[in-house]
């Protein structure tokens, strides 16, 4: 039977080093399958996450020779198999232990940002060519392979000024929404430091859910920022139609 | 007296934060109840993002002639009559306003050319009654959910395992659990506890279900004294991948079907003809598993083992528009266009009708202080669920449960720890990483999974239930010398010796209800009784735990009031 080997991460935040196994290929074989492999067989105690196995729920992101993906939806036979395959953790989080890093620091981003609030007397009307934009931004699984790849936060760790892509999606799904009445550019621009952002889009190739991160929701918001900070005669425009329609 | 353990006080805590525990915590927050969640994976991770194809409520947007009367017959003859009446009849009533909640707490779903939530045909319901979002509906839901709990400001407790409820004389005061980050013990004190913990897929090896789908809320409620209901039956999901290997049992939405999809044998019959001729792909879930798993055994299979299911006479852009998952899934798993040709698709164990007793109003379980709701309840869908009821069950007893939880804490305010429930709860954790035994947790789940499905599938017999009954003993035994290596420190290893108590439990509440219920009857079928039995369609079965052992009992079904009699006698 063929067979791979694969070089693992095993350690916590103090230590650690790369443990080489080997694993049987069978058709259709993904990175996480022969992770659990490992754990049925070798290291009933190397941990990973993951949940749904069918690249829903964006758990199990790790590092694949050395690029970030989903190890779910990443084939083992679309793989090198004639030398070791490295599986590592997400280089942009503290590591817990083997491939679980503490990713808690986005999930205090994310409660910085104001919930989606109707506009006043609204009849919930909202049309299919209107919420296409939006819609797009919600396929997000949360896999943070976005966070892991964007060098502000990997190259030069500014998670105390800077968001990351994955939340500039969550406010662009706010912002565009049709009935939304929130404005969340004073926080793009203060606290989410959007400014950071060189769009090089090093966060839309890695996106497992092809969403246009860079085109679609980081520039727009940018411009944003500057019709109502740099723009004022724009600035003054949209907040006077905020006004009248939520009335 | 805990002085040595972590304790966290609140009002309520729910355990699991899929979109039932969500619903409930939310609920519960707006009666001003002071709420902990606590989920063993990460927020916004929870099964429910796997749903698919919809929510069922009668909103009329498409087809206007429905309304809760046709969903609440639909519930009811596709739950072969088994169900709760009173469940069902609040979930057709109420699943409209629940979903038109979703949409005002940001929700987006597909619309209608005139702007109102667009709904699709789906198996068992009469009229376009889901409302969905392409096919990653529950991803929709369990998002504008959590993002809803997060700005009420609840607590959520993630990657952190509930082991034991805890008890104040006959009711719940607590839980016992473990952070998977370190292995450091907690304790959560609560007034109420609401168990949202989902199925128990895992005990078979072709699922649909995480790994999270363990029976762990039915496990902790059984042994906490609290009642089972209905627990022989378990959905198998028609339309699961086959092929490859890798990825058998991975979700095939029904949404394939809804949108058109047609199933055909290696001989290209469209076999459905035999099985149901009226509703042909769009039956019951029952029916159409049973169909295909025929199919296969009488040797007009495919490939490998399964029927095709084609959608690809439906221009490619639509498929690609109404199904983007099942494109990419095929395409990047399988190798698969699903827009030029055929999926190769097969049952796979998919969702747990039976599970803890509720009150229909309020999700009360048996136990006073104690409340359950969505998968882990059991009620609402009797012997088959049809698609699109999980999610509006969710939402629907979900909100109903956290509203009772957090009554139920202002009424009964006074609760005491006991010591000794604690000490054991921690002995029963550390006692596997002094066990010297040969094997570890990974191969009795392996060959748990095995008797799962060869034993209690989806045709069943009397030889082949005392057989597993048999075989769950001796795994039993097994799992009681199971030895853990490693650290406390995330261990998977670990928890997975824990889980597989839950299992093993569940398992055989499943296998005992299976072998006493001498019919067949929705997702129940034996092969030894294949017909309907008077008898046996006026009675639930019931478990309870008695000591060390497991006691079964039948209860009549309650006798239905004379307006709903006349709602099921009504000819669509």
């Amino acid at each position: 039977m063929a067979e791979a080997v694969l070089r693992v991460f095993r350690g916590d935040n103090t230590s650690g080093s790369s443990q080489d196994f080997t694993v049987p290929l069978v058709p259709g074989m993904v990175v996480l399958d022969a992770l659990h492999h490992i754990q049925g067989h070798h290291a009933p105690d190397l941990a990973v996450r993951w949940n749904c196995k069918a690249g829903k729920c964006g758990s199990c992101s790790a590092e694949v020779n050395g690029r970030p993906k989903l190890t779910c939806k990443t084939r083992m036979d679309a793989l090198p198999t004639d030398q070791p395959i490295t599986v590592n953790p997400l280089k942009s989080f503290p590591v817990i232990k083997d491939l679980v890093t503490d990713v808690s620091w986005n999930y205090q981003v994310n409660k910085k940002i104001p919930a989606f609030q109707a506009k006043a007397n609204t009849d919930w009307k909202m049309y299919q060519k209107d919420i296409d934009r939006v819609q797009e931004f919600r396929k997000c699984i949360e896999c943070f392979l976005c966070q892991d790849v964007c060098h502000v936060l990997r190259d030069h760790d500014k998670k105390q000024e800077f968001a990351g892509p994955r939340f500039f999606v969550r406010v662009a799904g706010l912002e565009m929404h049709p009935l939304d009445a929130v404005s969340r550019t004073a926080l793009l621009k203060n606290e989410m430091g959007i400014g950071y952002c060189n769009i090089t889009k090093c966060c839309t190739e890695v996106c497992p859910e092809d969403i246009h991160i860079t085109d679609n929701a980081i520039i727009p918001l940018k411009e944003r920022v500057v019709d109502d900070f740099y723009d004022p005669i724009l600035g003054i425009v949209r907040k006077i139609k905020k006004m009248v329609s939520s009335d | 007296m805990t002085d040595r353990f972590e304790v966290h006080e609140h009002d309520v805590l729910i355990i699991g934060a899929g979109g039932a525990g969500l619903r409930a915590a939310i609920e519960a927050l707006a009666q001003g109840a002071s709420v902990g969640v606590v989920c063993k994976s990460l927020l916004g991770k929870a099964h429910t993002v796997m749903a698919e194809g919809g929510i069922a409520a009668a909103m009329a947007n498409v087809d206007t002639a429905d309304d809760w009367r046709t969903h609440f017959r639909d519930t009811m003859n596709g739950g072969k009559f088994l169900n709760n009446w009173r469940m069902a009849h609040l979930h057709a009533q109420e699943a409209p306003e629940r979903v038109r909640e979703l949409e005002q707490w940001g929700a987006l779903f597909d619309r209608t050319a005139d702007g109102q939530i667009l709904q699709r045909a789906f198996g068992g319901h009469s009229f376009k009654r889901l409302c969905h979002v392409g096919d990653r509906t529950g991803l929709e839901m369990i998002r504008t959910l959590q993002d809803r709990g997060v700005s009420l400001g609840f607590n959520v407790y993630m990657e952190c395992a509930i082991t034991r409820l805890l008890k104040d004389g006959d009711r719940v005061c607590g839980a016992f659990g473990y952070w998977r980050e370190h292995g450091r013990f907690v304790i959560f004190k609560a007034k109420s506890v609401v168990i949202a913990t989902g199925g128990i897929g895992k005990a078979w090896p072709i699922t649909s279900n995480s790994w999270e789908y363990t029976g762990d809320g039915m496990s902790l409620a059984y042994n906490a004294g609290a009642e089972l209901l209905d627990m022989e039956f378990v959905q198998f999901h028609p339309t699961g991948m086959v092929w490859p290997p890798g990825v058998q049992g991975l979700l095939v939405t029904e949404a394939v079907r809804g949108e058109g999809g047609i199933l055909r044998n290696k001989l290209g019959e469209r076999f459905m003809e035999k099985y149901d001729p009226k509703r042909m792909e769009l039956s019951t879930r029952d029916v159409v598993a049973r169909s295909i798993y025929t199919e296969v055994r009488e040797g007009r299979g495919t490939e490998h083992g399964g029927a095709f299911l084609d959608i690809s006479h439906k221009p490619a852009e639509y498929v690609k528009r109404k199904l983007p998952s099942m494109y990419h899934q095929f395409k990047e798993l399988a190798d698969v266009d699903i827009t030029a040709g055929p999926m190769e698709v097969g049952p796979t164990c998919h969702y747990m009708m039976g599970g803890i007793r509720v009150e229909a109003e309020t999700g009360a379980a048996t136990l006073p202080g104690l409340y359950a709701a969505g998968e882990a309840a059991a009620g609402l869908h009797g012997a088959n669920r049809l698609g699109g009821n999980s999610l509006s069950d969710l939402l629907v007893f979900g909100r109903r449960a956290g509203l009772a939880a957090a009554q139920f804490a202002k009424q009964n305010a006074n609760i005491t720890l006991d010591q000794s429930q604690i000490n054991a709860a921690e002995r029963e954790m550390l006692e596997p990483f002094e066990r010297t035994g040969d094997e570890g947790p990974y191969e009795i789940h392996r060959d748990l999974q095995e008797t799962m499905q060869a034993l209690v599938g989806i045709f069943r017999v009397e030889s082949d239930l005392k057989d597993a009954l048999a075989k769950l003993e001796s795994l039993k035994a097994r799992a009681e010398r199971a030895r853990v290596d490693g650290s406390r420190m995330f261990n998977p290893g670990w928890h997975l010796a824990k889980d597989l108590r839950s299992m093993l439990l569940i398992s055989e509440a499943v296998a005992r209800s299976a072998l006493v219920r001498k019919e067949s009857r929705g997702a129940h079928s034996r092969i030894d009784f294949p017909e309907y039995d008077a008898q046996w369609g006026k009675q639930n079965n019931l478990i309870k735990r008695d000591g060390e052992k497991m006691q079964l009992r039948q209860e009549p079904v309650k006798e239905m009031p004379d307006d709903l009699k006349q709602i099921l006698a009504e000819s669509k």
